[in-house]
């Protein structure tokens, strides 16, 4: 039998369902999978052996009494440990929370598990999704399966490098500035950030309550789509959740396959270009616009002038948020707790135990927004940065009056190697550039492969966004762009990593 | 604490004008929480009113309580105030453990109500005009218990225990603005204006708003400034003035302390004060060197409420009579004067009255069981009138049964004693008593006829023509029958019988 780890989640639900294979099969090749790389990857935090063969075993149950599946029943998932899962430690990456078992499941979680999908376990990710390279971690690195000695992006480093490593072939993310995004783009899979609202947040442990987006990584676009599916949709326990359709994006990605982009305006940001951007990044983003030329749409340039603002303003409201959503991480009622020994008072406990269980980039940037925030200083810094947001919403709006959809290069580079710019902070918020517009506005966007940069030889990633609400645009150009360079390649490119 | 000397309150008043800012804060009594689906029911053990949201967890995530957000905006209106079009929550990040998120889920420049009034009635019937700047919605916080210090307060305790059942219950906040003009009449207009915002609310059916159960909490700001200054000066904020009775001494006692620590030369701090219910003193709480900065920002977990017109103006529909109104009505239908309207609201006895005339009873009977026995046994017992074991019910028989003839004052008494005792109803004490009139004419003939012949000189007396000298006789009657006679009729037999007319 082919190895099982290499399927497509497509593919290995349609075995499951064609009885081929069984669910406890995928899951043990899986599991196999995780024990022999991920010493060397270190994608998984926490692997829950007997949480994902019993959820396997339930849907072999369902099959053989002869209960319809779902598309994605059997089918194993990475998730991403900022979604509380009941019962199964939630870290988000930092020592605060190390320990604690939640009582309650995100929504996200809760529909995964109704979707018969197996989750294998929690993945690695920056503390606090704060970070562009999943250093951040308080539990250590993640390694790119393309050079374990580079970044697999961040903060979702673990799920992306659980996918490229083929340890699951579906994994969960959060973007909060391009923590789905850039991973995928620097790894050569596929994540989307779902329009603001489209996936709900409740259990996802906040970081920046107005630009956090839960969404789907996957290997292939269409992979992407059914998850997407899987977990979107209205959530009465998120007041922020959109009450309406789920944007139909399988029936798009369907459709890009079969060539849906003939006639489509395609539009190129001209502030995604120039001093920080890689050659061999902009030689394959150029190739990719030549490609979507090739297939029929029509190319614009566009100019959104306040996308060069985008960094800045990202960097006041996201530490703002953050410095109130952290707040909670107190000692009193759960996590770590330092010093109590019975002689200090809680402001003591509090305090010892946040200079223990907070690291340097979350420490920084609850005092960033503490700052921006504080009386005097809001209307110069957090005011200001909505305003900004404001115009970059009305530079995308205006933009969407002539094109359907937007490229860019989803990141200036090419992973970086582990330790490089983790002394340089702006060094690694540059990562997110091109990313961060997309979260101040809340519209959909995603990052697909497009190629290896000549001088590395490392992954590229091509983005796409498309206005808020039509996250199905993004499928149908993603996956006509994933065939036209499939055929072009012959082979997915993740077939071109090293093996581990 | 530094001692100051009071200064008499009529000193206060020749060289200063007391400037009072009420903070009013309403706990709403919606079934659930205002931001999630707990229980909102007080005693239960500590913790179990609790989900994800109210403690706090983290990923949780708040709803608004539609329910709590109608509430405020009943309140609003009955306080004519305009309704914002559109408003946001916003978050006030301060740290105390009993505050799950360690931000209150506030509302901050964007109220749901704004630019209102009340019009309060003072004991004199004067009608004084507080003006209201806002009221907003908020969620309360868990409660803290301190153990091992001396005075349950923090200082010096060994641990405190959380209960966070209390954490997210709706509270409307509701701050009126300055109120200047009120000069010596300061602390009745406070308490005047708090009695009428409870009475409002418990109108308009939003909360029980009792405050001896922390329903209801009132801080009281004062600042004094020197007669003739247009500029206000520095205010002291008595936080938790917890009855109406301590909001008048509160705001009383700190004119007089303002006023000894100016005339002194001294300045007035800006800071917090406890009150004291012994002795209706305040002495200093936390002090507020800057103003203390809470970072407020929208809540970004919320979106905007943006009630519609004609919502709003549906809610319009659904208001009370103004409790004010409502009594000035009722005065008039009752024919008694303004300071006999003032006693029976002192005496918290207005709803007791209106459910006993509800129940069937004549309204100068209810009001005169109300006010008169049951007022001094409330009152002895230390008690509010709306706990004596009686009902309306109850009392609104036994007008009906003095009416009907088989029960005196005298009689009526003691079966109120009776029924306050928990011997059952009227008609039981009555009868297990053996309470009921005597009325029987041969017997009571027999003890007027005894009285005569006992009292030979005084019956002579009044063949004579001195008519007042019954009331001997009827004394002698009704202690003979054990109180059990109609007085009236007992005078009545003893003059025909002695033939004079009465």
């Amino acid at each position: 039998m082919a190895d099982l780890t290499r399927l497509t989640a497509a593919e290995t639900a349609a075995r499951i369902a064609a009885g081929d294979v069984t669910a406890v099969e995928v899951a043990e090749a899986h599991l196999a999978r995780i024990e022999a790389v991920d010493e060397k990857v270190h994608a998984f935090l926490h692997v829950d052996r007997e949480g994902a063969l019993a959820a396997a075993r339930r849907v072999d149950e369902k099959r053989e009494r002869g209960e319809k599946l779902g598309p994605l029943a059997g089918v194993p998932l990475a998730l991403k440990d900022i979604f509380t899962t009941e019962g199964v430690p939630t870290t988000v990456g930092s020592k605060i929370l190390e320990g604690w078992i939640p009582p309650y499941d995100a929504t996200v979680t809760r529909r995964l598990k109704e979707a018969d999908v197996v989750i294998l376990g929690k993945t690695n990710m920056d503390e606090f999704a704060m970070g562009s390279s999943t250093e951040n971690s308080a539990y250590g690195p993640t390694g790119n399966p393309w050079d374990l000695t580079r970044i697999p992006g961040g903060s979702g480093g673990g799920s992306s490098a659980a996918l490229a490593s083929f340890q699951a072939p579906l994994a969960i993310g959060t973007d909060t500035g391009g923590s789905i995004r850039q991973p995928a783009a620097v790894t050569a899979t596929v994540g989307v950030k779902p329009t603001y609202g489209g996936v709900s947040r409740y259990g996802m442990v906040a970081f920046s309550s107005s630009l956090d987006q839960g969404g789907p990584c996957a290997r292939t676009v269409l992979d992407a789509a059914l998850l997407h599916e899987a977990i979107a949709g209205h959530d009465a326990m998120d007041s922020t959740s959109i009450d309406a359709a789920v944007p139909q994006v399988v029936a798009a990605a369907r459709e890009g396959r079969e060539g849906g982009v003939g006639g489509m305006r395609v539009g190129v940001v001209k502030e995604f270009a120039g001093e920080g951007y890689q050659a061999g990044v902009m030689q394959r983003f150029e190739e990719s616009v030549e490609l979507l030329r090739e297939l029929g749409a029509e190319i614009v340039e566009i100019s959104c002038p306040s996308f060069t603002k985008a960094l800045a303003a990202y960097y006041l409201i996201a530490p703002s948020e953050c410095s109130s959503n952290l707040a909670r991480f107190d000692a009193m009622r759960y996590g770590l707790r330092v010093g109590d020994d019975g002689t200090r008072s809680a402001e003591d406990v509090t305090a010892l135990t946040r200079e223990a269980g907070f690291g340097d980039e979350v420490k920084r940037r609850v005092m960033l927004g503490t700052y921006a925030l504080s009386s005097g200083y809001y209307d110069a810094y957090y005011g200001s940065a909505q305003k900004v947001r404001t115009l970059i919403t009305r530079d995308f709006e205006r933009a969407f009056e002539s094109v359907d959809v937007l490229v860019s290069p989803t990141t200036p580079t090419t992973a970086f190697p582990i330790g490089e710019r983790a002394d340089d902070p702006m060094a690694m918020y540059l990562a997110d550039l091109c990313t961060i517009p997309s979260n101040l506005a809340g519209n959909a966007a995603m990052s697909l492969p497009c190629g290896l940069a000549p001088e590395d030889g490392l992954p590229v990633g091509l983005q796409i966004i498309a206005p808020a609400m039509a996250d199905d645009r993004l499928y149908r150009v993603g996956a006509a762009v994933e065939a036209a360079f499939q055929a072009r390649w012959g082979h997915p490119l993740l077939e071109e990593a090293p093996s581990l | 604490m530094t001692v100051t000397d009071l200064v008499s309150y009529e000193d206060v008043l020749a060289s200063y004008d007391p400037v009072m800012g009420l903070e009013v804060h309403v706990e709403l009594g919606t079934n659930t929480k205002m931001f999630c689906g707990c229980s909102t029911t007080l005693g239960a053990d500590a913790n179990t009113q609790t989900c994800p949201t109210c403690l706090g967890l983290p990923g949780s995530l708040p709803v608004v309580n539609a329910t709590g957000v109608e509430s405020a905006i009943r309140i609003g209106l009955a306080l004519n105030c305009e309704i914002a079009q559109w408003c946001r929550f916003a978050r006030k990040n301060y740290f105390y453990p009993d505050m799950p998120k360690n931000f209150q889920t506030s509302q901050y420049d964007e109220p749901i109500a704004f630019n209102g009034f009340l019009d309060v009635q003072l004991e004199d019937g004067e009608v004084f005009r507080v003006e209201i700047e806002r009221a907003h919605m908020e969620e309360d916080t868990g409660k803290s218990t301190h153990i091992g210090g001396a005075t349950g307060r923090i200082h010096g305790a060994s641990h405190s225990l959380l209960d966070y059942n209390r954490a997210g219950i709706p509270l409307i906040e509701i701050v009126t603005r300055p109120i200047v003009g009120a000069g010596a009449r300061a602390p009745e207009v406070a308490k005047a204006y708090v009695a009428e915002l409870r009475e409002l609310i418990k109108a308009l059916g939003v909360s029980e708003a009792r405050m001896e159960m922390g329903q209801m909490r009132c801080d009281v700001n004062l600042s004094l400034r020197p007669i003739g200054r247009e500029k206000f000066g520095t205010r002291s904020e008595t936080k938790n003035v917890n009855s109406l009775r301590s909001v008048e001494r509160a705001t009383r006692f700190e004119m007089q302390r303002h006023a000894g620590v100016l005339n002194a030369g001294g300045t007035i701090l800006q800071e917090t004060r406890h009150f004291h219910e012994e002795d209706g003193s305040t002495t200093s709480g936390r002090i507020k060197e800057e103003a203390e900065d809470y970072r407020y920002f929208p809540e970004p977990d919320l979106v905007p409420v943006a009630p519609s017109r004609e919502w709003v103006e549906e809610l319009r529909g659904t208001l009370p009579e103004l409790p004010r109104l409502r009594r000035n009505r009722l005065r008039e239908e009752w024919g008694i004067s303004e300071h006999e309207m003032q006693s029976v609201l002192n005496a918290g006895a207005l709803d007791p009255i209106l459910a006993t005339i509800d129940a069937g009873a004549p309204a100068d009977q209810s009001r005169k069981w109300w006010m008169g026995e049951l007022a001094r046994r409330a009152n002895e017992d230390g008690v509010d009138l709306g706990s004596l074991p009686i009902t309306p019910e109850q009392v609104a028989r036994l007008c009906e049964l003095v009416a009907e003839g088989s029960l005196n004052d005298k009689l009526a008494r003691q079966t109120i004693e009776g029924v306050l005792a928990g011997e059952g109803t009227p008609d039981e004490v009555v009868d297990k008593r053996g309470l009921k009139v005597v009325s029987d004419e041969g017997a009571l003939g027999k003890a007027v006829d005894e009285a005569i012949e006992g009292n030979a000189a005084i019956a002579d007396k009044i063949r004579g023509g001195k008519v007042a000298a019954a009331g001997a006789l009827v004394g002698a009657v009704m202690k003979a029958t054990r109180g059990q006679a109609d007085a009236a009729r007992v005078r009545e037999l003893i003059l025909e019988k002695l033939g004079v007319e009465g």
